[in-house]
């Protein structure tokens, strides 16, 4: 009989809560997940409704914002347990981040800009960054900046990016959001086999039904977290198969 | 220094290359004023007070002591008036008296003042210590019985007069073109560059200004004119000072009682250096206005690279939450402000040099002309090294207001709008 070999859990979320005092001083809860997780090489859609706090569920994943309680595992290692440097360092070495609005630094041209994601982690290699900018297409435009680079090309610079401290996770943030249809599936595949190649686990955030349909495991931040109740629920729910939603990560402690 | 720091600081001043352009400017302007101020102030001093003058003390006629040294050491002002031939001969018999050289002085050629003296000025007397004033190749010194003429090296430059041509003095110590004396000299040398005030004089024999039209000599009381082939009497002759060189500061201090505190007909001026450290003394306050406005120039420039950078840190903020992001640390953008404002200051205590130069350079040209004393643009001073060093501490001081601003900034807020 053939067992599967399990893959290493890089994701553990259990418990975690994270409150903000609202305009009007009231305490108000924005996440509350009791337990979230994901392997290796995993690629997970996470959708809901606008507020409901999937940004900041990102957030506190990347360790950019503190939980008020709970734990946090990334690649082995107790994000929630460090204090912010600690964190900023895991960060630095261990994950990627794209962003919606792709956060460039409009300065620095595409091979600084990638060569910035390595720069606090393991050091910088300019071959590398050269060869990511290269596999995501930008090999021609190493030298050019932001402003002078397309949407789509500006996207692929924010994937090199992401990846060029050979993240085990990367977290995305409505990646596709600022794309139109086209160049939205071209760059999804980009960001998803670049992430298989490095075998980094892909949580990505979208609300997008087309996006949420490609993946195989799709999670709905309304039935993960429960403080989202409060907030509404996601357009997507009712158009997502059943399948697709599935329980938190087995083999996850 | 955190690995890739510098590459930060460097894109950001790209970036913001019209604000650093400024900052740079504004630090080199205060950097070079100040080591300008303080390095004129302190070779001026030394070049009044002991520069190459050489003479000890100066014996002329009664009155101010400064006045007598600005007129007979540097060749500014008026004479105070004139002493008596005897006077100086029985000076320069004095035992405590090495050299005595005899100074009359009343005409100009083209604003450079025409001094008659006798050769002893050139075969005697030296400025430094085994360094007389001495003609270039081809030229020699006056013969005193002739119109012969010896000029110093900065009126041959400035005139373009050269050994061998004849110039006409004019009368005055200003320059009037109506006012040209009709005897003619003919200058005969040329002299090295002394660095000293000499190099502005034109030196003609002492019996030429004596024997000058339209000169009078008053020395008997009753008005004398020269007449030609005629030996002038010494009861005639007059001098406007005699440069002393003594033996001793025994002798200075001996002289400074007989001829100042009980003698009533002449003024000695000695030393030279404390008469001029006086005058500095008096105009000390000058300097402390010059230094203070210097000072507030410095603390503008400061202000300017508070101002640079905390003007950007709105746009910034952003930036430090996508380098916050990517994993860099609070400490690690705190220190990339203060490392940009200290490399902004950096790169203008650099360029202060060529302000310092540049103001330098036009100070040494100036006081050239003025006064003959030649100022050394290159000379090394601690200032130069002082001042910059300050001005890179300074900021650093500066950078951490905007870096503290920086180090505060919330990265979940200022990345992108939460979905």
């Amino acid at each position: 009989m053939n067992h599967a070999t399990p893959t290493a859990v890089v994701l553990n979320v259990r418990n975690l809560v994270k409150t903000f005092t609202s305009p009007d001083g009231e305490p108000t809860c924005v996440v509350d997940v009791p337990a979230f997780g994901m392997h290796e090489g995993e690629q997970v859609a996470l959708h809901g409704a606008s507020g409901s706090g999937k940004t900041t569920f990102l957030h506190l994943i990347a360790g950019i914002l503190q939980s008020d309680s709970g734990t946090i595992h990334v690649a082995g290692e107790e994000l929630t347990a460090l204090d912010e440097s600690g964190r900023d360092r895991l960060r630095a070495l261990r994950m990627g981040y794209v962003f919606q609005t792709f956060n460039l630094m409009q300065g620095y041209t595409a091979l600084e800009n990638v060569e910035l994601g390595m720069m606090f982690g393991a050091g910088v290699n300019r071959d590398h960054a050269r060869t990511l900018l290269s596999r995501v297409g930008l090999g021609e435009r190493l030298n050019y900046r932001p402003p002078q680079l397309s949407v789509g090309q500006q996207q692929r610079v924010a994937v090199a990016r992401a990846l060029a401290n050979r993240p085990r996770l990367v977290l995305a943030d409505e990646p596709t959001g600022n794309l139109d249809r086209r160049h939205s599936h071209a760059a999804l595949e980009l960001i998803r086999e670049v992430c298989r190649e490095h075998n980094a686990a892909l949580l990505l955030v979208s609300h997008d039904p087309d996006v949420l349909n490609r993946f195989e495991r799709v999670e709905e931040l309304g039935k993960l977290n429960h403080a989202a109740d409060a907030h509404g629920s996601s357009e997507f729910a009712a158009a997502t198969p059943a399948s697709a939603m599935r329980p938190p990560v087995a083999g996850v402690p | 220094m955190r690995p890739g720091l510098m590459m930060i600081v460097r894109r950001s001043l790209r970036q913001h290359a019209l604000s650093t352009a400024i900052t740079v400017t504004s630090v080199a302007l205060a950097s070079g004023l100040v080591m300008s101020v303080f390095s004129i102030k302190e070779q001026t001093y030394e070049a009044f007070t002991g520069g190459p003058v050489g003479f000890d003390a100066v014996l002329g006629a009664r009155g101010s002591q400064l006045q007598l040294v600005l007129n007979s050491v540097f060749h500014l002002e008026t004479s105070p008036g004139n002493i008596p031939w005897s006077m100086y001969q029985a000076i320069g018999r004095d035992p405590g008296v090495e050299l005595a050289v005899p100074y009359a002085v009343g005409d100009n050629f083209q604003g450079f003042r025409i001094v008659g003296t006798t050769p002893e000025l050139f075969t005697k007397f030296e400025y430094q210590q085994g360094r007389r004033l001495t003609p270039r190749d081809g030229g020699r010194i006056f013969d005193p019985a002739r119109h012969e003429a010896v000029i110093g090296s900065y009126v041959a430059q400035m005139t373009g007069v050269t050994v061998g041509a004849t110039i006409n003095p004019y009368h005055g110590l200003q320059y009037d073109a109506t006012r040209r004396h009709n005897d003619e000299y003919t200058v005969v040398g040329v002299l090295e560059p002394s660095n000293s005030p000499s190099d502005r004089v034109v030196w003609i024999p002492i019996e030429g200004i004596y024997r000058m039209s339209g000169h009078v000599l008053r020395g008997t009381g009753k008005a004398t004119v020269a007449r030609e082939g005629e030996t002038i009497p010494d009861e005639a002759k007059e001098v406007s000072a005699v440069m002393l060189k003594l033996n001793d500061p025994q002798a200075g201090m001996y002289l400074d009682q007989t001829i100042n505190r009980q003698g009533k007909v002449a003024t000695l001026a000695w030393p030279i250096g404390r008469v001029m450290a006086d005058l500095f003394g008096k105009i000390g306050w000058v300097n402390q206005v010059l230094a203070l406005v210097a000072y507030l120039v410095v603390v503008v420039a400061a202000g300017s690279i508070v101002a640079s950078i905390y003007n950007t840190m709105n746009e910034r903020r952003r930036e430090f939450a996508i380098l916050r992001s990517l994993g860099a640390r609070r400490s690690t953008v705190l220190s990339a402000i203060v490392l940009e404002s200290t490399t902004i200051t950096a790169l203008g205590a650099l360029c202060g040099y060529a302000v310092y130069a540049a103001i330098l350079s036009g100070t040494v040209v100036a006081v050239r002309a003025q006064t003959g004393v030649v100022l050394d643009p290159l000379r090394f001073d601690s200032v130069l090294v002082v001042t910059p060093a300050v001005m890179v501490g300074l900021g650093a001081l500066a950078g951490l207001i905007p870096a503290f601003k920086a180090y505060r900034t919330d990265v979940a807020s200022n990345l992108v709008p939460a979905s």
